[in-house]
């Protein structure tokens, strides 16, 4: 059932070994690459698209489809591949341990997709606070440029191609793939409206694809061992294997790839060392990164860990940030912080969420000590509606999803609080809310 | 050509409208506040969202989506009318609601809006942002706790005036609309930011708390500022002009309009010469109308007709010129000039003195050659449009003037006429790109034409644009930029030197030795009066400015808002002003006062109405004839026509005449909104500061 070592891509996750190039060689990275664009650029999009890879960065769209966008011909304007390495999501941590210790996989990775869509530059767009690990990929790029796998002749391909690391400035929105093209180019990190989208109009109005870091350092490996291996592991449509972060109440928090749809409680209490105080002391998981909702207990006991079954119960796998919560958490709180979160990343450029995302934490703030009439959380549900698919980029559902969530499932705690807040002050809390 | 349905409606759009733009094609009004015809679109405001079938199951921001084939829009259904209260509601949690005391009131978007799409209550208990004011400058007022954040106004900060200097700064609800440094904008074009603002955030700040709109009676007419002629409107209160807006003209000024234009008018309010004067013994005093006009009348009678001259000013219009210069015909004296400032511009070829590829023509130029002008100063409207052209791409631009920041690049060749003569033999690499040009664009300021060699420099401009093949039938790309209104209206009426007649500096010569007598200053403003000598002065006009404090007798004249008066622009086209308010005291439409005159004279004129002197105007030119009101009637090109040019080119570089753009003109120099500008943006003393108060936050 457990993934076995065999199946894993990410050999180096935890950085016991060297993670120079003779090391990444020994693991197999930079193997057979000629042989494998020798194949064609077709060849490659097709394979990815048979493997079922769908985008670790949280949206989860199939990155051969993605691909696929691209032009098949360069025209006048250049292609470009841009690798989102801004990991930002709360709770999220896995492309930092893939850069800091498999930097050749995600490099290897860019010369391959690049190829396929016919680009000839690949710039790795590094969250600014992750300095080593952007001075760890441009040591790997030397290497590689001096070993001759990037260059003019990648890897004796004929296909010239180089790869750049821009280091970012530390604003969340910058993940979403538009806003980091516009910080790219040097301009406030803004979304564009889409369409056009960035495979048509993106980096300097170019052609462009943008994914994030484990999709392009998993597909290498995948063309290696072959597409039906990577889509033999996991469920239908849910494939592949997948870098879960588990943090918050368990023992043993850590980063671990797993097979794609392994049940969170296998995942949690194999790898993590379980549930702080058992998972009878479980009182919430939010299991995709901040911008997911919560499921309570009850979901968790059985949920699988994969895009389609997460939906399904009305939450997301997103970036697979595992963060537990036991008993012993505050809710309303932790909740009341990611709208805090989302209120101050708000690039405030549409309305809903610059409005709303304000508002929306404050009512939060006022929840947690229950400050409130019982009617604000229907007001507070309602405002999240009109924010979620309102706004120009993913952040403003970002910032509604938790607290429907915290809606759907806590509702009777933010009850009990305004209760208790008005048992306490002996008069209703409207006068809070004036 | 995509064909969709909106609202059931089966629409046929173009390919790439967006469906915002398809719905207004068939009327059906989507609103919106960040979304505007001229700028790049924002969409941001989510203020136009529609549902959208096929697409994802939310809504969509029309204003964005381009038109499909057998899209399906419903801008009414219950997502759409759901979302965009949702919006609403969203704009006015941090929106003071501060309507009775915003001069937006009565003309705003968002209030308008409100009330057809908002709640009628609020369920925001939370406190509202404040946001502190930012200084823009004299000319515009800011409430930024009213921002909406649309960024019109950084768009056309950005896009059209061709500055960075405004820009939103910080993120989500602290995002703030500033200029960076918080300096004033320099920019001639930073009024029209106030019109673009969907609300009270950016206001008129010479205009602050002056009027409401639905006390203003509103009057079309035309700008005489510079010799574009914007078209603009007028609007009145009693018999005061409280504010001019730019009124929609596609071939001129789009919908946008100067700061002069918009924010001198105060200047009609001061210094204005409303009752007649009479000079006795060096000092003026008041005279009655019959006084006035007896004793200049007695003077025009009693002088020889060869020592009498008349100059026209730059603000003169066309029926006033036309009556002035019929009356020194009655008289008989041939000398007489529109072109105050000597400008070499040929009156028999028309084709010489305009701007003959038109505004609009600008944007069918491929390449541009400036020679002394600073139309950045002269006409920025007019820049405004090469700035729009070189938006477009493909459009180099060289200049050989004074100025080089003109809000696009440009190749500074060097601010030297010969360079203009190399060009014009062919010796200067950029000849090579004029040439290759299909329609090359040769614009000739009154800088190179308004100096001892300017026909030189004209025939050089010349002789380079027919090498260049810039003087065809089908393109004449010779522009010459007038930057007085009354100029070109001047030399159509034919309000130049007649046989054997003086011309400008012929005049001022012949009064300075005495051999002139009498000279009549029609709004002449901008000579040296110091060089009138003797001479006994009639000055008509507005303004107590240089002539008025010259003259021996003041017949007080009409400003452009106080008249039906006929101004041609630099282009040739032939536009009219209509009477707003009335001239203010004694004051009277200026073709009255000719024609009063010369009844005075006993000599009187034929015209006795408006209509009549229209009429005359029309016999002597088909410019000014009533069907051809605001079109141009092209000039047919003459090769090697008024060649002159056997002089040499003088090396001293060109100077615009616009030394100050704030201070031109009578009405400008009155103005204190202009000195206020003057003071922010030519000398640099007054950082705009200095009137605020210990309330100003």
């Amino acid at each position: 059932m457990l993934l076995s070592d065999k199946d894993r891509i990410f050999t180096n996750l935890y950085g016991h070994h060297d993670w120079r190039l003779k090391g990444a060689r020994a693991r197999g990275d930079w193997d057979g690459t000629k042989a494998i664009l020798a194949m064609g650029h077709d060849w490659i999009v097709d394979q990815v698209k048979a493997s079922g890879l769908r985008g670790r960065g949280g949206a989860g769209f199939p990155t051969g489809l993605k691909w696929s966008f691209m032009p098949k011909a360069v025209g006048e304007r250049p292609h470009y591949l841009v690798v989102n390495a801004d990991e930002g999501e709360p709770g999220t941590c896995k492309d930092r341990d893939m850069m800091r210790n498999d930097p050749h996989k995600l490099i290897e990775g860019c010369l391959i997709a690049g190829f396929a869509m016919r680009a000839h530059v690949a710039y790795i767009y590094v969250r600014g606070e992750f300095y080593r690990e952007a001075e760890r990929l441009d040591a790997a790029i030397a290497e590689a440029e001096e070993a001759g796998l990037l260059g003019d002749d990648a890897c004796g391909s004929g296909w010239p191609f180089r790869v750049y690391v821009h280091k970012g400035a530390g604003a969340y929105i910058c993940g979403e793939e538009t806003a980091l093209i516009q910080s790219l180019e040097g301009k406030k990190g803004q979304p564009r409206l889409k369409p056009p989208f960035p495979a048509g109009v993106g980096l300097y109005g170019c052609p462009t694809t943008v994914n994030n870091v484990e999709s392009i350092a998993v597909v290498p490996t995948v063309l290696r061992r072959g597409a039906s291996w990577f889509s033999g592991i996991g469920r239908e449509n849910n494939t592949g294997t997948k870098v879960f972060c588990i943090s918050g109440h368990v023992n043993k928090p850590c980063n671990v790839e797993e097979a794609m749809s392994i049940p969170l409680r296998t995942l949690i209490e194999k790898h993590a060392g379980g549930v702080r105080g058992g998972w009878d002391n479980l009182l919430a998981v939010i299991p995709g990164g901040a911008s997911v909702p919560l499921l309570p207990k009850d979901i968790c006991d059985d949920v699988l860990m994969d895009f389609d079954a997460l939906k399904e119960a009305k939450s997301g796998l997103g970036t697979a940030a595992v963060m537990v919560m036991d008993k012993s958490a505050d809710v309303v709180a932790s909740i009341a912080r990611l709208s805090q979160f989302y209120m101050h990343e708000s690039c405030g450029q549409c309305t809903p969420c610059r409005e709303g995302a304000g508002w929306m934490s404050r009512v939060m703030d006022r929840m947690v000590t229950g400050d409130a009439n019982p009617e604000e959380i229907d007001i507070l549900e309602q405002v999240t509606r009109q924010v979620e698919g309102h706004t120009i980029c993913a952040l403003g559902d970002a910032a509604a999803w938790p607290i429907q969530g915290l809606i759907r499932h806590f509702r009777p705690e933010l009850e009990r609080r305004i209760a208790a807040r008005r048992g306490q002050s002996g008069k209703g809390a409207a006068a809070a809310a004036e | 050509m995509p064909k969709l349905t909106i609202d059931g409606i089966e629409v046929e759009a173009e390919p790439g409208m967006t469906i915002l733009q398809a719905a207004d094609q068939v009327g059906i009004e989507i609103p919106r506040f960040c979304y505007h015809e001229r700028l790049s679109i924002a969409g941001n405001c989510r203020m136009c969202l529609v549902e959208v079938k096929p697409g994802p199951p939310k809504p969509a921001a029309s204003c964005a989506l381009p038109v499909a084939e057998g899209m399906q829009v419903w801008t009414q259904s219950d997502l759409a009318v759901k979302a965009r209260k949702g919006v609403m509601e969203f704009l006015l949690i941090n929106h003071p609601l501060d309507c009775p005391i915003c001069d937006q009131g009565g003309e705003c978007d968002l209030q308008d809006q409100a009330m057809a799409f908002g709640g009628d209550r609020s369920r925001f208990h939370e406190h509202k942002r404040a946001v502190t004011e930012k200084h823009l400058g004299p000319l515009v007022k800011t409430a930024m706790t009213r921002c909406i954040h649309c960024t019109r106004c950084v768009r056309f900060i950005t896009e059209i005036a061709g500055i960075q200097e405004l820009g939103m700064i910080g993120r989500g609800e602290d995002a703030e609309i500033t200029s960076y440094v918080e300096m004033a904008l320099t920019s001639e074009l930073s009024g029209n930011i106030v019109d673009l603002c969907p609300v009270g955030a950016l206001t008129s700040a010479p205009y602050a708390f002056h009027a409401r709109p639905w006390e203003l009676r509103k009057v079309e007419s035309i700008d005489v500022f510079d010799a574009v002629g914007s078209a603009i409107r007028v609007d009145v209160r009693g018999n005061a002009v409280m504010r001019v807006l730019p009124r929609l003209n596609e071939d001129i000024n789009e919908e946008w309009l100067a700061d002069k234009s918009r924010h001198a008018i105060d200047g009609l309010r001061y210094q204005r010469l409303d009752r007649p004067y009479v000079r006795e013994d060096g000092k003026l005093r008041p005279a009655s109308w019959e006084e006035a006009l007896r004793t200049v009348a007695g003077r025009l009678l009693a002088t020889d007709a060869d020592k009498v001259a008349a100059l026209a000013g730059d603000m003169a219009d066309a029926e006033a010129m036309m009556l002035l210069k019929d009356l020194m015909g009655v008289i008989g004296s041939p000398h007489m000039d529109c072109r105050q400032d000597g400008a070499a511009l040929d009156p028999t070829d028309r084709a010489s003195y305009l701007f003959n590829p038109t505004i609009p023509g600008i944007e069918d130029a491929d390449a541009l050659l400036i020679v002394g002008s600073d139309p950045r100063w002269e006409a920025p409207i007019l820049n405004a449009r090469i700035r729009k052209r070189y938006l477009m791409g493909n459009f180099p631009i060289a200049t050989i003037g004074p100025r080089t920041d003109l809000t696009y690049p440009v190749e500074d060749l060097g601010n030297n006429p010969e360079v203009l003569d190399d060009l014009a033999r062919g010796r200067h690499p950029f000849w090579r790109i004029l040439d290759d040009a299909e329609r090359p664009l040769i614009l000739v300021g009154m800088g190179a034409l308004s100096r001892p060699d300017g026909r030189e420099v004209m025939a050089s401009a010349r002789r380079l644009a027919e090498r260049v093949g810039a003087m065809r039938e089908d393109w004449n790309g010779l522009g010459v930029l007038h930057t007085a209104a009354g100029r070109v209206g001047g030399l159509e009426v034919g309000f130049v030197p007649g046989h054997g007649g003086r011309d400008t500096a012929g005049i001022l010569e012949g009064a300075e030795r005495g051999d002139l007598q009498v000279v009549y200053l029609m709004g002449a403003d901008e000579i040296d009066t110091a060089r009138l000598g003797e001479a006994f002065v009639i000055y008509q006009g507005h303004h107590g400015d240089a002539g008025a404090n010259r003259a021996d007798v003041i017949l007080p004249g009409a400003a452009y808002t106080e008249k039906h008066a006929t101004y041609v622009n630099t282009e040739g086209r032939m536009q009219r002003t209509w009477l707003a308010v009335h001239p203010p005291g004694e004051a009277r439409e200026d073709w009255k006062i000719v024609r009063a005159l010369s009844s005075a004279m006993g000599k009187p004129l034929s015209q006795n109405t408006l209509d009549d002197v229209r009429a005359r105007l029309a016999d002597v030119s088909p410019t000014f004839a009533d069907a051809n009101e605001g079109a141009v009637i092209p000039a047919a090109p003459t090769r090697g026509g008024s060649g002159g040019g056997a002089g040499r080119l003088d090396r001293t570089p060109f100077t615009s005449p616009v030394g100050n753009y704030y201070r031109t003109d009578p009405i400008s120099r009155a103005s204190r909104t202009m000195a206020e500008c003057t003071d922010v943006y030519i000398n640099r003393t007054g950082s705009g500061d200095s009137k605020r108060t210990g309330t100003d936050g």
